[in-house]
């Protein structure tokens, strides 16, 4: 065969190039996009926010929008990923780069605990399953006071000085914070990109697409799912870990299921199945949130509003529907 | 017996109160082209879906180059080397034609690697290809599966059984919903696959399944009615009773 996967190459034109180079260093535009965030937000508070969010959504958009599995409780996730930051640090005195890591591996862990069970479950039911076993990691931390705070919050763990090769940081500075978080982001980026282009990220496409099918072909779908929704939960915590480093307190709502609401609706107004999507839908969402609750406490009622116009009228969100918009995006496909 | 590629000795399968099949026992030669036949609700569906793993038999064991099948999940099935396509076609709808292909040829070497690039697996994607031009779907490699007409769906649904490479290709209903036109070329097309591995069919159209096969099974109300080459079937009396009907019954 002398065809090649790149088959329809020459026939592109320099625009269809300039994107094709551009999608196919789609991390490295996420950075410059991020990098440029701040200066372009009213506040550096809104930026980091929107950094934080944007992460726990990418490793959301992995499950949701990647494999099609709708799940209502990556709070727990993000939530695990910020406790146990907070308290490797507060109550264990780990330095941040020891306590960031431990908690990545144990919100993985919490993840397999999750995944094991959901995934042996389909739909409406998947979702319920995922949103039930989050409220019992919810109700765990609001009981485990001693060691969460509970109902408080957890509190006693400032992070005001990052030694960085032996070059001491400010971590107040709101800049400096901003950029030093986006190193975790990169991160986050970096491994997304590389699992949606590996093997396994078009085994997850397969599943989402015909579930019957991939496994007629030989997957073992059911293993597929929990790898994935633990990756997906890694990616989710490691925007916990973020939230906390940034606040120096872990509200007990991080937990909440209204959390995991506002994941889903950040990925579905930004796009899910689109790499850069869940930063757009994290902007957007934490934007209107600023905008509209100036003028009435009841913001969640605009907010919702809007939601529900785009769940009707522009199902691909703001990024996928920008993209398709796009001829030089669509003949990429 | 030892030769055979498949044996089914005694299967059934029950759902509920129902016996959809009862005491099954066949066994295919390997290269052989094979149709089942039978009219509605005669078990042929129940039959070829525990052949292809997708349900397990009640009772009764399948062997595969004299392996036990009997528990193996439907994911292991194609590993040993037994592919279907369905009667309903079943694709991946949102991918591209050739990723429809090169992710199931991809089954048979990586599941689980999350750090390689896809793209640098250039054997996988030349053996998509080569699967495409089998079936004459090369052309079409660059579009969106759902884009494709039926005929061509159908033979996707084809180059993606046939990409694993399997001893035994399990078809069901290869030609439904075809035209005439569209029904020549896929006669054609399994003739040429049959060429080189083992068939089994499950078809409806009688005229084509009794010019195609070296051998025929008739299936009714889940119990085997009669199994023998094309000449013999036609001229069984009971099948011409329950099935062909008195008017030959070609379809």
């Amino acid at each position: 065969m002398t065809v090649q996967s790149t088959g329809e190459a020459p026939s592109l034109s320099p625009s269809q190039r300039l994107f094709a180079v551009l999608s196919d260093h789609r991390v490295l535009v996420s950075l410059v996009a991020l990098a440029l965030l701040p200066w372009l937000l009213p506040s550096k508070a809104l930026a980091v926010n929107v950094l934080i969010y944007g992460v726990v959504v990418m490793g959301y958009n992995l499950l949701f929008g990647y494999t099609g599995l709708l799940s209502f409780g990556h709070a727990a996730f993000f939530g695990a990923g910020a406790y146990l930051t907070g308290i490797a640090i507060g109550r264990w005195g780990l330095p941040w780069f020891a306590a960031v890591p431990l908690a990545i591996a144990a919100s993985t862990a919490l993840a397999a605990l999750i995944g094991t069970i959901s995934t042996r479950t389909r739909g409406i039911y998947f979702s319920m399953v995922t949103l039930a076993l989050a409220q019992l990691v919810y109700y765990v931390a609001l009981q485990a006071s001693s060691l969460t705070g509970g109902e408080n919050g957890l509190r006693g763990f400032t992070v005001d000085r990052i030694n960085l090769l032996g070059l001491p940081i400010n971590f107040l500075d709101p800049v400096n914070k901003y950029y030093i978080l986006m190193a975790f982001a990169a991160l986050a980026l970096w491994v997304q990109s590389r699992i949606l282009n590996s093997p396994f990220g078009a085994v997850i496409e397969a599943i989402r697409e015909n579930e019957q099918r991939a496994r007629a072909c030989g997957y073992d779908v059911e293993r597929c799912k929990l790898i994935v929704f633990m990756l997906s939960g890694a990616i989710s915590a490691v925007g916990g870990c973020m939230s906390a480093l940034h606040l120096s307190i872990v509200p007990l709502d991080s937990l909440h299921y209204q959390t995991s609401g506002m994941i889903v609706m950040m990925v579905l107004l930004g796009g899910a199945r689109s790499f850069f999507g869940p930063f757009i839908g994290a902007a957007t969402f934490l934007i209107l949130e600023d905008v509209v609750s100036l003028w009435t406490p009841h913001w969640q009622i605009v907010v919702g509003a809007i939601f529900v116009v785009f769940v009707l009228f522009l199902p691909k969100g703001i990024w996928g529907t920008l993209l398709d918009g796009l001829p030089v995006a669509r003949a990429q496909r | 017996m030892s030769t055979a590629l498949l044996q089914a000795e005694g299967i059934g399968r029950r759902f509920g109160g129902f016996t959809a099949l009862e005491d099954i026992s066949v066994s295919f030669a390997r290269g052989e082209l094979t149709s089942i036949i039978g009219p509605n609700g005669a078990g042929k569906s129940t039959f070829f879906n525990i052949l292809s793993g997708t349900l397990s038999p009640s009772m009764g064991t399948l062997r595969f180059k004299g392996r036990e099948l009997n528990g193996m999940p439907q994911h292991r099935f194609v590993h040993q080397g037994i592919s279907r396509s369905y009667q309903i076609t079943n694709i991946f709808p949102d991918l591209s034609v050739h990723e429809n292909v090169r992710v199931a040829a991809q089954a048979m070497r990586v599941s689980y690697d999350i750090w390689r690039r896809r793209a640098d697996l250039v054997e996988l994607s030349e053996r998509a290809d080569a699967a495409l031009a089998s079936v004459g779907l090369i052309g079409k490699r660059g579009e969106q599966a759902k884009f494709l007409a039926h005929g061509q769906q159908r033979a996707l649904e084809i180059a993606i059984a046939l990409v694993s490479e399997p001893e035994l290709l399990l078809l069901d209903e290869p030609t439904a919903g075809m035209g005439p036109e569209e029904t020549k070329e896929m006669v054609a097309l399994l003739e040429r696959l049959a060429e080189r591995r083992t068939v089994l069919l499950v078809e409806h159209k009688m005229k084509m399944v009794l010019g195609l096969s070296q051998r025929v099974i008739v299936l009714h109300h889940g119990r085997l009615l009669a199994d023998g080459k094309p000449e013999e079937i036609r001229g069984n009396p009971d099948v011409r009773r329950v099935y062909l009907g008195q008017s030959e019954g070609y379809g």
